[in-house]
């Protein structure tokens, strides 16, 4: 939004607060990297740092915070299509018992 | 001649509440969401279905997470320098709003330095599988990996792979970890002294497999080198536009100042994505 130079000297505090947060959840997630977790602790303790740290560049320094109206409903659909993305792989899960057909092929000599 | 003024290039659409250009960027950075989410849905595919004992336990097996810890901390910097630009920009001043900027590209060439030295380790770390067991530290292993010295008979690729051709013999020091894996049972005959590991001697005739940690190497590298790169190529794209407002800023700010602002503004935002990406990459490839 058009914002006046009074309001953006307000927000230096925000962005230098920012950033000490980001140095410090990045030395988090490193020292929990190396407590040797079980791996479904680990991953959901990583990726909720990463997430977290995302929000905070996502909000303040690309402003969203004081972004309003349809910039929001596109980023809906833009996470949207990112999470049906990632699920992708789940579909394996439906992948068909091939070990005859292989045992087939490989009996015939190729 | 008539000029026709653009709408809505620095005052905000009523429509979208900002202005065309800023639009236009979310529009684009929604498209590289989908790029690298595209690549990580590929990576979990990968990882989920790689056979065991193929992926890495933990990413500090192969990678330097000291390097990329700093390089982490670089990009966040970076990004704080840019939106410090812009600030000082809508605060009208300019050679604050310069000076940011050009801190901005000198830690995003920092980053690319750092990434250099990371990528050149790997390929001046190797890897040699065997046929019959080898002895390091005491223990048996079909796989060694560590540096070759400089006695050991030149590389080749071989013709049109990346593979290399095996040599008569290798000589390699082994990695630290084998004398830490060894040093319970039978460290003395590991024969290395500390600080200075003998090379072990492994002949031709019984190599299966030699290579670097290319990204040829594994899958797991293979996926690294594919993401990091990518996102390399987006700190390049994102240095060539701060290099050019560096340039351009002096005449524009005399005179098509708000648009200079604007496009301050569209290169932070996605100069912040950038720095998105890294820290999802970051714990998904180092810490995971």
């Amino acid at each position: 939004m058009a914002s006046s130079s009074e309001e953006v000297r307000k927000h230096l505090k925000t962005y230098y607060i920012v950033f000490g947060s980001l140095a410090v959840l990045t030395i988090v997630t490193v020292t929990v990297g190396f407590m040797h977790l079980p791996i479904a602790v680990a991953v959901a303790v990583a990726m909720l740092i990463a997430c977290l740290k995302g929000s905070l560049v996502a909000s303040f320094f690309m402003h969203l915070v004081s972004e309003r109206g349809i910039i929001f409903w596109i980023l809906a659909l833009c996470v949207f299509f990112f999470l049906m993305l990632l699920l992708v792989p789940s579909l394996t899960f439906f992948e068909p018992d091939y070990s005859d057909f292989v045992d087939g092929v490989s009996g015939s000599g190729r | 001649m008539s000029t026709v003024a653009i709408p809505h290039d620095i005052e905000p659409h009523p429509m979208t509440g900002m202005y065309n250009g800023k639009f236009g960027l979310w529009l684009f950075l929604a498209s590289e969401v989908m790029l690298f989410g595209a690549l990580f849905s590929t990576y979990v595919l990968l990882r989920v279905g790689a056979p065991a004992g193929t992926w890495p336990a933990h990413g500090s097996e192969i990678l330097d997470i000291p390097k990329a810890t700093f390089n982490t901390l670089v990009l966040i910097g970076s990004s704080v320098t840019m939106v410090l630009a812009w600030a000082s920009l809508k605060m009208n001043d300019v050679a604050k709003g310069r000076l940011f900027l050009l801190i901005t590209f000198l830690l995003a060439g920092t980053f690319l330095v750092v990434k250099y030295f990371e990528y050149r380790d790997k390929f001046h770390h190797h890897e040699v599988f065997v046929k019959e067991p080898v002895l390091v530290g005491g223990k048996e292993y079909m796989n060694v990996s560590g540096h070759l010295t400089e006695d050991s008979p030149a590389l080749t690729r071989a013709p049109r792979r990346w593979a290399f051709s095996i040599p008569e013999y290798v000589l390699i020091v082994a990695d630290g970890k084998y004398a830490a894996e060894g040093h319970g049972e039978s460290g003395a005959e590991a024969g290395a002294d500390h600080g200075h590991p003998e090379p072990i001697r492994i002949e031709g005739s019984n190599i299966h497999r030699l290579t670097d940690y290319g990204p040829w190497h594994s899958t797991f590298l293979a996926t690294y080198f594919t993401l990091t790169g990518l996102h390399g190529l987006h700190i390049v794209g994102g240095m060539v536009v701060i290099f050019y407002l560096l340039v351009a800023s002096p005449s524009m700010w005399n005179g098509r100042r708000e648009k200079l602002i604007n496009r301050v503004e569209c290169t932070g935002l996605y100069w912040h994505f950038v720095d998105l990406v890294w820290i999802f990459l970051f714990p998904v490839f180092y810490l995971l």
